[in-house]
């Protein structure tokens, strides 16, 4: 397994790190909130995302892509996490596009991902129905009716919901609510008749929305991979994207920890600088050593997303090792970035709040670490 | 890219024909090869494996063939590692003078030295302990009072040192020593080797409260030592001790690692994984009945897992000949302090069953499992303590400011 960036991924990522620095840094996303802006995230940023190509990292050449793998898309999540960069490209890439490339036709390959690559369209996944992620416990119904099918039902922490041109529908076909067996994917235009899509207000200050279909009618070419049998392909989609915001996350905790030790080395209490006191100092070592594991998680997993020799429970696995742990760091970062900063960490002028409130977010999204502490057992069979 | 696969096949077809069948099993406690003048080899195959892995050099594959090593480059060592590991083989030999004094030798010794020393490391032939901390120097090392003073050609050592594990088997030690009583204390130290069997030396066992006894007390009462076997320069041992600990903390790291597949080692019984034992001892079937206990093994198999991946990382990372830095403070304090939640998971998933000290009522592997837990306990205070350990990264590593030498009382 490759734990060392290669030379070309180490390219990236420096190029990538420039990018966020200079042209998507923190602040850009302050002013987002702060004038309450209508879609979320920055447009002249995501264009130039685009035009550096982005969005087709890990798409095959086949479809437009660059084929670089999401050992390239994750490094590149990893910067954007550093300056919590608010973009299509977790809604959109990592989880739209990987979605059409796993579970799509031929045909929807070749119309999709070359439209996700050129920024034509922007994607959303609406798979949660409730308070906490539960994959499988799908409420949401699409009835067959003659060459069309109607979806009725509720879904909630959509990103980028109300900016998305598609949504990506996990509904069910057959079976019980918290079968694996019965849940079938559909592409839905978001303009359907039907459909209510509303924005909800987020503690990171991302996109997210509630979505209502009440008998919305989608045309059976709209399905995504086979009736009944989504829930296998999906859980595949989710895994790599789990590993992607695993990536994200990652380069959130560096940046919160890099923040925390330059602040230690210069607050000055009691006429010492308080980065001598052992009390923090033992602290902020423990994180590091977390952070350590963290980092090869994330090389680990990723690399192992690009490795075809792996099986769909082995990278099930990986992937709930990567979300349990860096969702445990991140709290712990997180909650000490507040805490070893003092008073100036809890002032909104001052940025760490920013992640802290991403903290929680990308620790729930797509399962906390409880969720796949049980699912990774679940995987070894205890 | 050839040259390596050359180098696999090879190497695979080599141990094919050399690694007796019974080296392929899991180490067990008793077998373990630590060589010595007066070997001990509970399994007589133990000695053919040593034998034939000591003729090319593999017992120390990346030292230099001109002291006895197999003269493998990195990528080389790393197959041999990958192709020992793909048979379950074991370790020909277990011995300081392979973890902790070799590397250093080879830094800091001179030409005579390593040639002296360097190829007994690989044979097994010399069995080495390490003086280092004494009764009132634990934590603060450098505080060390064991004096040697020259007196014409040799050092003449006075003093006691403790924890040093088997100084009662052992041939030789590597020992720090006080040189200059009048400068400040990192500055007086010097590192020393000598013959276990000089004139002037006592060992004492020190029973652990596992019942077990690997350390011992030393006293040295003018015990004479050639001045030639000062390694390095006098007074500069602190340097040297440093570097020695690096290598030693690397060595206690691959404690935590033992957890990475099974959690005790590849043995098949009903404790080798900890969620086995936890469902045996509840009877359990398809799913371990306490969600508590549950939750948190997998937390531990999840922290072990990304243990497992920081060790080979951080062997990624390093750069041919180098040998391991700073982040060996991490490796050891991770493994160790994982080491030990490993034994306390274990006492919960047995029960009573993890009480028993001896005699009937328990089986052999379940009062191991007590007294190896007891053992644990030593793991976060031998080779320098977890405090040490994140006291050292944190001035090392992050760069933080050390009050400590503002009192000018550091280690």
């Amino acid at each position: 397994m490759a734990l060392v960036l290669n030379e070309d991924q180490q390219m990236l990522k420096d190029s990538a790190k420039n990018f966020c620095q200079q042209s998507s840094p923190l602040s850009v996303l302050r002013k987002l909130r702060d004038t309450n802006d209508e879609i979320g995230f920055d447009r002249q940023v995501w264009l130039q995302m685009l035009s550096l190509g982005w969005a087709g990292i890990a798409v095959p050449e086949a479809y437009g892509g660059f084929n670089f793998g999401y050992s390239g898309l994750g490094v590149v999540l990893e910067e954007s996490g550093r300056t919590l960069t608010s973009s299509p490209l977790i809604p959109s890439v990592l989880i739209g596009a990987t979605a059409i490339n796993e579970i799509g036709s031929e045909s929807q390959k070749l119309e999709l991902l070359p439209k996700i690559i050129a920024g034509e369209l922007l994607l959303a996944l609406a798979l949660d129905e409730q308070a906490t992620h539960a994959p499988s416990n799908i409420t949401t119904t699409a009835t067959k009716t003659d060459k069309t099918y109607l979806i009725q039902g509720k879904k909630t922490f959509v990103l980028d919901g109300h900016v998305a041109d598609k949504l990506i529908v996990v509904t069910r076909t057959a079976g019980g609510t918290d079968k694996e067996s019965g849940i079938t994917l559909f592409l839905v235009d978001s303009d359907s008749p039907g459909l209510e899509i509303k924005r909800t207000s987020m503690v990171d200050n991302r996109n997210s929305a509630q979505v209502h279909f009440d008998d919305v009618k989608v045309p059976s070419e709209a399905m995504l991979g086979e009736e009944g049998n989504g829930f296998i392909a999906l859980d595949r989609v989710l895994d790599i994207a789990r590993i992607g915001i695993a990536a994200e996350m990652l380069g959130s905790i560096q940046e919160v920890f890099d923040r925390i030790i330059d602040y230690l080395k210069q607050r000055e209490q009691f006429g010492v600088l308080i980065g001598s006191f052992q009390g923090l100092q033992h602290r902020a070592a423990t994180m590091y050593s977390e952070i350590e594991l963290c980092k090869s998680i994330v090389r680990a997993t990723l690399a192992a997303l690009d490795n075809p020799d792996l099986d769909r429970i082995e990278i099930a696995e990986l992937a709930s090792i990567a979300k349990a742990k860096l969702s445990e760091v991140y709290f712990l970062v997180s909650n000490e970035g507040v805490q070893m900063h003092g008073g100036i960490g809890m002032t909104d002028e001052f940025d760490i709040g920013f992640f802290i409130k991403r903290a929680r977010v990308a620790q729930q999204f797509l399962g906390d670490a409880t969720f796949h502490r049980d699912r990774y057992a679940t995987l070894k069979k205890f | 890219m050839q040259a390596l696969d050359d180098f696999r096949s090879s190497t695979r077809v080599w141990l094919e024909e050399n690694c007796p069948q019974s080296m392929r099993t899991a180490m067990v406690q008793e077998e373990i090869v630590w060589g010595g003048r007066q070997p001990h080899y509970e399994n007589p195959e133990s000695k053919v494996w040593l034998d034939r892995l000591a003729e090319k050099g593999w017992t120390c594959p990346a030292w230099p063939q001109e002291y006895g090593g197999g003269g493998l480059n990195k990528e080389q060592t790393i197959i041999l590692n990958e192709e020992l590991r793909r048979i379950n083989a074991r370790p020909g030999l277990t011995s300081f003078g392979i973890s902790m004094l070799g590397p250093v030798l080879l830094e800091y010794g001179n030409h005579e030295q390593k040639l002296e020393h360097l190829p007994k490391i690989v044979r097994g032939e010399i069995r080495w302990c390490q003086g280092y901390s004494e009764p009132g120097s634990g934590s603060d090392l450098a505080s060390l009072k064991t004096k040697a003073e020259l007196q014409g050609d040799h050092y003449v050592i006075n003093g006691s040192k403790v924890w040093t594990s088997y100084a009662d088997k052992a041939d030789w030690i590597f020992c720090l020593v006080r040189t200059d009583f009048d400068v400040p204390k990192h500055a007086g130290i010097s590192f020393i080797l000598f013959d276990m069997a000089s004139e002037g030396i006592t060992t004492k066992p020190i029973q652990l409260i596992s019942g077990a006894s690997p350390f011992c007390e030393t006293f040295f009462d003018d015990v004479k030592v050639p001045a030639s076997n000062l390694v390095g320069r006098l007074n500069d041992g602190w340097t040297i001790a440093k570097r020695l600990l690096q290598h030693e903390r690397t060595m206690i790291s691959s404690f935590g690692l033992a957890s990475g597949q099974s959690d005790r080692g590849g043995t098949t019984s009903t404790v080798a994984s900890l969620e086995g034992a936890a469902m045996h001892y509840r009877g359990d079937k398809d799913k371990l009945s306490d969600p508590v206990l549950r939750d948190e093994i997998a937390q531990f198999k999840i922290d072990s897992a990304a243990f497992m991946l920081t060790s080979q990382r951080s062997i990624e990372e390093s750069k041919q000949g180098q040998g391991p830095n700073a982040t060996s403070s991490m490796l050891k304090n991770y493994g160790c302090e994982l080491n030990k939640r490993r034994y306390e998971i274990l006492m919960k998933a047995l029960g009573s069953q993890s009480l028993g000290w001896e005699g009937e009522g328990f089986n052999a592997e379940e009062l191991l499992v007590t007294r190896e837990w007891l053992r644990s306990k030593a793991n976060s205070i031998e080779g320098g303590t977890s405090e040490v350990q994140l006291n050292v990264i944190a001035k090392r590593v992050l760069g933080l400011p050390d009050i400590l030498s503002m009192n000018k009382t550091n280690q």
